[in-house]
């Protein structure tokens, strides 16, 4: 599961849409993994708006990275291909293989096995 | 047609042996393909997008979706089918285990656009005492609508059992805040007949509807009601109705005179 997806998933639970501990879901005992991918300057320019920054710095503190910078950083028409080569590296090739999402409302812990997550809930829960 | 939701529930229904056909059937494959490039045609979206990917399965679609540069995220309740699509290795994007009827679990404004291939009729079902299929339908397009980004579009080729079925997920979708309707392919032909919901969620974009054959269902519903009341009280169509039934050998029809299809006088 790419980190980008990571920014947008909430908790299944319908309590948890609308408090602020759900989301972003912490990440525990994550396994990780690069998977190449084509870089796509123009879908960047489109999603980087849409990101959560600050949830973006939590996922990736609890991956233990701590390199990005505490601003979103602004990508316009002739943004440095760094620029975007180390968000594409951040956003779409980091995968996690394996690793336990925990809802911070409910408590629900999310499985991730390799690189699904199970966001299936049980009967109570619904 | 064989319906796959009368047999049994989805996680349940596609185990390994149903969703190795789906790698392994070339005409499966080709439908499937086929109305991927067909609904993507009417999500036109604006350059790379995000999509959303329900139902994904094996990943057809979606690496169908791909194909066009876009990034996607599928969703399906099948692990049978998701494990086939890791196999093929075809899909770049993430999938995710998850039940649709309990919402879609993405924050609001994520997706440019939204696919969906023959999965959401799944929604009707209840194949457990907590499934509701109402509630689940507006869960799911409660969810969808707050997961999508204002203007995006949602398109779901599905196959509706009913009239009723097909008005019930059509009117929760308009009340959620979705606008659309149904567009139907090949509506002549029983097997190739293939409907494709398209929603729109907020925003301006008109449909290009130049070459589609689109059903405004609650008009049509109307005039024909209009019309079947209007001829049933006519004379022509009594004497019709009754010489109908003399040819066919009833032996209780009355007889023609001047007050056939008469209104009588008010009682007192």
């Amino acid at each position: 599961m790419k980190l980008l997806t990571v920014n947008f998933l909430t908790c299944s639970n319908k309590s948890c849409s609308s408090t602020a501990e759900a989301f972003p879901l912490k990440i525990e005992d994550a396994k990780l993994a690069i998977q190449q991918m084509e870089l796509k300057p123009e879908f960047l320019r489109n999603i980087i708006p849409r990101v959560d920054w600050n949830a973006l710095l939590i996922s990736t503190r609890q991956l233990g990275n701590n390199s990005l910078p505490e601003e979103k950083p602004e990508l316009t028409e002739e943004s440095d291909e760094v620029l975007l080569k180390s968000l594409h590296n951040v956003l779409l090739e980091t995968e996690i293989t394996e690793a336990k999402m925990t809802c911070g409302n409910c408590g629900h812990i999310y499985p991730v096995f390799e690189g699904i997550p199970n966001m299936l809930l049980s009967e109570e829960e619904i | 047609m064989s319906r796959p939701e009368h047999i049994a529930p989805p996680e349940l229904f596609y185990n390994d042996e149903e969703a190795g056909k789906y790698n392994s059937n070339t005409r499966i494959q080709s439908i499937q393909a086929e109305m991927t490039e067909r609904a993507i045609e009417l999500l036109d979206p604006e350059g790379p997008s995000l999509l959303l990917d329900i139902g994904c399965g094996s990943g057809i679609s979606t690496s169908i979706a791909e194909s066009y540069g876009h990034v996607t995220v599928g969703m399906d309740i099948s692990p049978s089918m998701l494990s086939v699509a890791l196999e093929s290795q075809e899909v770049e994007g993430d999938m995710l285990l998850a039940d649709m009827g309990n919402g879609v679990p993405f924050r609001a404004g994520t997706f440019d656009g939204v696919i969906s291939i023959s999965a959401i009729q799944w929604l009707l079902n209840a194949d457990k005492t907590c499934n509701i299929p109402q509630r689940r339908l507006n869960r799911f397009f409660e969810t969808l609508y707050s997961s999508m980004r204002r203007g995006g579009r949602a398109v779901m080729q599905y196959y509706p059992e009913s009239d009723r079925s097909q008005q019930m997920i059509l009117d929760t979708a308009k009340k959620c805040g979705f606008a659309g309707g149904i567009v139907v392919d090949h509506p002549e032909s029983k097997r190739q007949k293939k409907f494709y919901l398209i929603l729109q969620a907020g925003g301006m974009r008109t449909l290009n509807t130049s070459e589609m054959s689109v059903e405004d269902e609650k008009v049509n519903a109307k005039k024909r009601k209009l019309k079947r009341k209007h001829d049933m009280s006519t004379r022509e169509y009594i004497v019709h109705k009754k010489d109908l039934n003399r040819k066919r050998g009833r032996l209780s029809v009355p007889k023609d005179s001047k007050y056939s299809g008469r209104r009588r006088k008010a009682a007192f």
